[in-house]
């Protein structure tokens, strides 16, 4: 049933045009490629808004060349004024959040491997799956039409805030065309990630190949499972929550506007919205995310430390289980982020003890990852360092979790550097290591040819060292007091921190700066590189049992059988010290799992 | 290159454990009745984190410095124990460190908000509204005038939107941009908003609490240091948010007495 399901349900035609093939593709693997693509973009550009930022932190009055260009009002004579640092501060996260790790680790991999990792020809439905991508492209350019229209964009954070993000431009420069824009992309977004989940979800339970039970499926193709689930469950909250928001400024409705509220001297228009509604309605989608950002990089890092430690994961059962864990957990945490909000204080201490029991299914993935690497043989290469890299940063943002885990110690810590210290290390840098991870293991395969292994690893020092200087001074800013979100520093206890903040900027400057290196090798490898070998690590899963790169329908209409787990390392085969999982070798492992 | 990185990881952890062991970054002192169960639950959270974050990366290190070597011909192992010795540690050392984390932490959130304040209390009301705190004292009758959020005006100074023609009780209200409190005397803090979100953040008394716009918040605290502190608002309210700041002046009770005095005659 496997086999046949795999190939008659995903079937389609290999491209004739240039359009069909390159453009509205059907392809996963193409589609995969223009995630990529888009991911990469937005990366650059959110890196940007980044340095623009950090600089105007640094050097408040700095004129910085060009910037006018940007926004005439936002920088008169190149010089930020504290709204446009706003604007640029939401648009960073926004870029960074949805269209960067989201994208990534999720939709790029995720529709490049994940059915050649089950064994099919493609998705379940293809034409689903390209709109999936040209839906979400859409959003990615209505969020940057927002740059062009009235004042710029928002200036409200990504979390966009009732009532600020709700009553209109009288809140501030971007809160009117420029929150509409903001939610309506994001509606738009949703909807392109509700495609992508609809695929990935059917691909992993029914398009599974003859011979692939759940288990033998791989950590990757796991953790997408998994996090297409979440995507499923919360980005249906937000696109709800983001139409109510866009009915606030159009329709004349009061969803998230409480009465009475005088903004500017003027009694606003508005009667019964709650501004907490909002706030609920956002982080039940908004927690999950963190997870959706960080759960894929979870499994990319765990295929990728698996090939080069030559040995399977102490347990992949366990592994899977505590993603699990992490995914179920996460609709029940969200409410840390709300602790001092005003919702009611014992609803405070509800949220904080699965947010503290989060911290059990972390550790048991950190343990695992740890302890598979006693007694490796560990390669290292620049998809391992990422890799290991990886597991360095989430160690270091998982540790700040027990603090921010506390309403008491919330009264100290919310809204400082300590929570931006925080959720950079593990659903920014983490997730970005798990992208780069992918990349410097995946690309001969996505390309069919090497990357520059030099240069990945001068990337690697410049990115790992940097990013250490960057986001560990930002924990103890926090500890001090320093409230994140603000342009510059004129309170008197905040003064003495802005020689910190020049120094963070000068390594943000490096570290954003040394991301050329890759921008490079990528571009480079990519017409010049070394021709890759179908299997250049000596890797085991169904990925690289077929050429680099793939042909049209994956497997060459091979029906594939697989006989193995995922990671059959460290054996003795006729390949050497490792079994292909479609290889119908039949060979005496100790690390087999019951 | 494995053993360079092993060493890496390590001068980062150890380079990152510097400030914190030397408490080189802090917060401010504590002037308050509740804070120091704060800081000692702070400070406790700190000695795990610490320990786990250093033990985890110091045992990264580790092994990635003797496990990268080539060692041909040489065969895998295995972790002696396996996954279930780790996911035992896991729930016994991190499920008791975190319940009793969030046992204790209870006892901090308790002494905030889940005792009422005495009935001898001072009010004092804060509005928050883009880009300023206000404060109102009740003037001798002890009692607010009603707020009529049609009069709230910045440009005639009605911050409150009082009306003292028609209320009585609005008659003697103080209201004033700086707050300032007598020491050592409870303060029953009555919190609302204008306009949008802001925060009432005062690291030094250990306070910290959104304004909810259509929502009356109440807040108790006791200032123990006399001194001059600062509210920040913690919640981004609009492009002037950065600036959105007031003085706290913790006074002697003749001290205050007469600030309130001179503000009322203001008035």
């Amino acid at each position: 049933m496997h086999d046949m399901s795999a190939h008659a349900a995903a079937h389609h035609g290999p491209p004739t045009s240039f359009i069909r093939k390159h453009i509205f593709s059907l392809d996963h693997k193409v589609i995969g490629k223009q995630y990529y693509g888009l991911g990469l973009v937005a990366v650059i550009i959110g890196m940007v808004l980044s340095w623009l930022m950090r600089i105007h932190l640094g050097w408040t009055n700095a004129a910085i060349p060009g910037l006018h260009l940007l926004s005439k009002t936002g920088a008169p004579g190149d010089v930020m004024t504290p709204e446009f640092y706003l604007q640029l501060m939401t648009m960073h996260a926004t870029f960074m959040v949805f269209f960067v790790l989201t994208v990534a680790p999720f939709a790029a991999f995720g529709n490049f491997f994940l059915p050649i990792h089950t064994g099919a020809e493609d998705m379940p439905f293809p034409h689903f799956n390209m709109m999936s991508f040209w839906t979400t492209f859409v959003a990615f350019c209505v969020m940057i039409l927002s740059f062009f229209v009235g004042d710029g964009p928002t200036l409200g954070g990504w979390t966009q805030y009732a009532p600020l993000s709700a009553v209109g431009s009288v809140a501030g420069p971007g809160q009117g065309a420029g929150v509409v824009i903001w939610a309506t992309s994001l509606a738009i977004f949703c909807l392109g990630q509700l495609f992508g989940a609809l695929n990935f979800i059917p691909n992993v339970l029914d398009l599974r190949c003859k011979g692939m039970s759940l288990w033998r499926l791989p950590l990757p193709t796991w953790a997408w499972f998994i996090t297409s689930c979440m995507g499923l469950t919360s980005f249906s909250v937000l696109m709800p929550a983001c139409i109510l928001l866009i009915l606030d400024h159009v329709a004349g409705t009061s969803f998230f506007v409480a009465s009475n509220l005088v903004i500017n001297d003027q009694l606003q228009p508005h009667s019964g919205g709650s501004t907490l509604l909002w706030q609920h309605l956002f982080w039940f989608f908004g927690h999950p995310e963190v997870y959706i950002a960080i759960v894929p990089g979870m499994g990319i890092v765990s295929h990728v430390l698996i090939c080069n430690m030559r040995k399977p994961m102490l347990s992949h059962r366990v592994l899977v289980y505590s993603m699990g864990a992490l995914a179920v957990l996460s609709y029940m945490v969200y409410g840390h982020h709300m602790f001092v909000s005003g919702m009611n204080p014992f609803s405070s201490l509800l949220f904080s003890f699965p947010t503290l029991l989060i911290t059990i299914p972390s550790t048991i993935i950190v343990l695992i990852w740890i302890g598979s690497l006693y007694g490796a043989k560990l390669r290292i290469n620049s998809a391992s360092l990422f890799a290991l890299g990886f597991i360095s940063m989430f160690i270091t943002g998982g540790v700040s979790g027990f603090f921010l885990a506390q309403p008491s110690i919330q009264i100290l810590l919310h809204a400082t550097y300590f929570v931006v210290a925080h959720f950079h290390f593990t659903m920014a840098i983490a997730a970005l290591f798990g992208i780069f991870a992918g990349t410097y293991f995946w690309f001969p395969k996505m390309w069919g040819r090497m990357m520059d292994e030099t240069l990945g690893k001068v990337h690697f020092w410049c990115t790992f060292v940097g990013t250490y200087a960057i986001f560990m001074p930002f924990h103890y800013l926090g500890l001090a007091g320093n409230v994140r979100r603000y342009s510059s520093f004129p309170a008197d206890y905040m003064q003495s921190f802005v020689g910190v903040h020049k120094f963070i900027t000068i390594a943000a400057l490096f570290t954003g700066a040394a991301q050329l290196i890759f921008f490079y090798n990528l571009i480079h490898s990519r017409f010049r590189g070394k021709p890759a070998p179908d299997n250049p690590w000596q890797a085991t899963s169904l990925e690289w049992s077929i050429p680099s790169p793939p042909p049209h329908d994956n497997f060459g209409g091979r029906h594939v059988v697989v006989y193995h787990d995922p990671y059959q390392y460290g054996v003795e085969s006729s390949t050497g010290d490792y079994v292909m999982q479609d290889s119908p070798e039949q060979v005496k492992t100790e690390h087999e799992e019951a | 290159m494995a053993k360079f990185f092993a060493v890496t990881i390590l001068v980062i952890a150890i380079l990152s454990a510097i400030p914190i062991v030397r408490n080189t970054w802090h917060p401010v002192e504590d002037i308050s009745t509740h804070g120091q169960a704060i800081d000692d639950q702070l400070s406790e959270t700190m000695w795990e984190a610490g320990i786990s974050f250093l033990a985890s990366q110091i045992l990264l290190a580790w092994l990635i410095w003797r496990f990268s070597s080539n060692r041909a011909g040489e065969k895998t192992k295995s972790f002696p124990g396996g996954a279930m010795g780790l996911v035992a540690a896991a729930f016994i050392l991190v499920g008791v460190e975190v319940l009793a984390l969030g046992i204790f932490g209870v006892k901090a959130w308790a002494n905030l908000y889940f005792t009422p304040p005495g009935s001898d209390a001072m009010p004092v009301q804060v509005q928050a509204g883009q880009f300023a705190f206000y404060f109102r004292y009740p003037g001798p009758d002890g009692k607010f005038g009603p707020i009529h959020a049609d009069k709230i005006s910045e440009a005639s100074q009605n911050f409150f939107g009082l009306d003292p023609d028609s209320d009585p009780d609005a008659k003697d209200d103080i209201v004033t941009a700086e707050m300032a409190i007598p020491v050592n005397r409870e303060i029953r803090l009555l919190m609302h908003a204008k306009d949008v979100s802001h925060s009432f953040y005062v690291p030094a008394l250990r306070i910290h609490q959104d304004f909810v716009p259509g929502l009356d918040l109440q807040i108790h605290f006791t200032a123990t240091k006399i001194g001059r502190y600062e509210i920040v608002c913690s919640q981004l309210c609009g492009l002037g948010h950065y600036n959105m700041k007031a003085y706290l002046d913790v006074l002697s009770q003749q001290d205050f007495d007469d600030w309130l005095r001179k503000e009322a005659a203001m008035q």
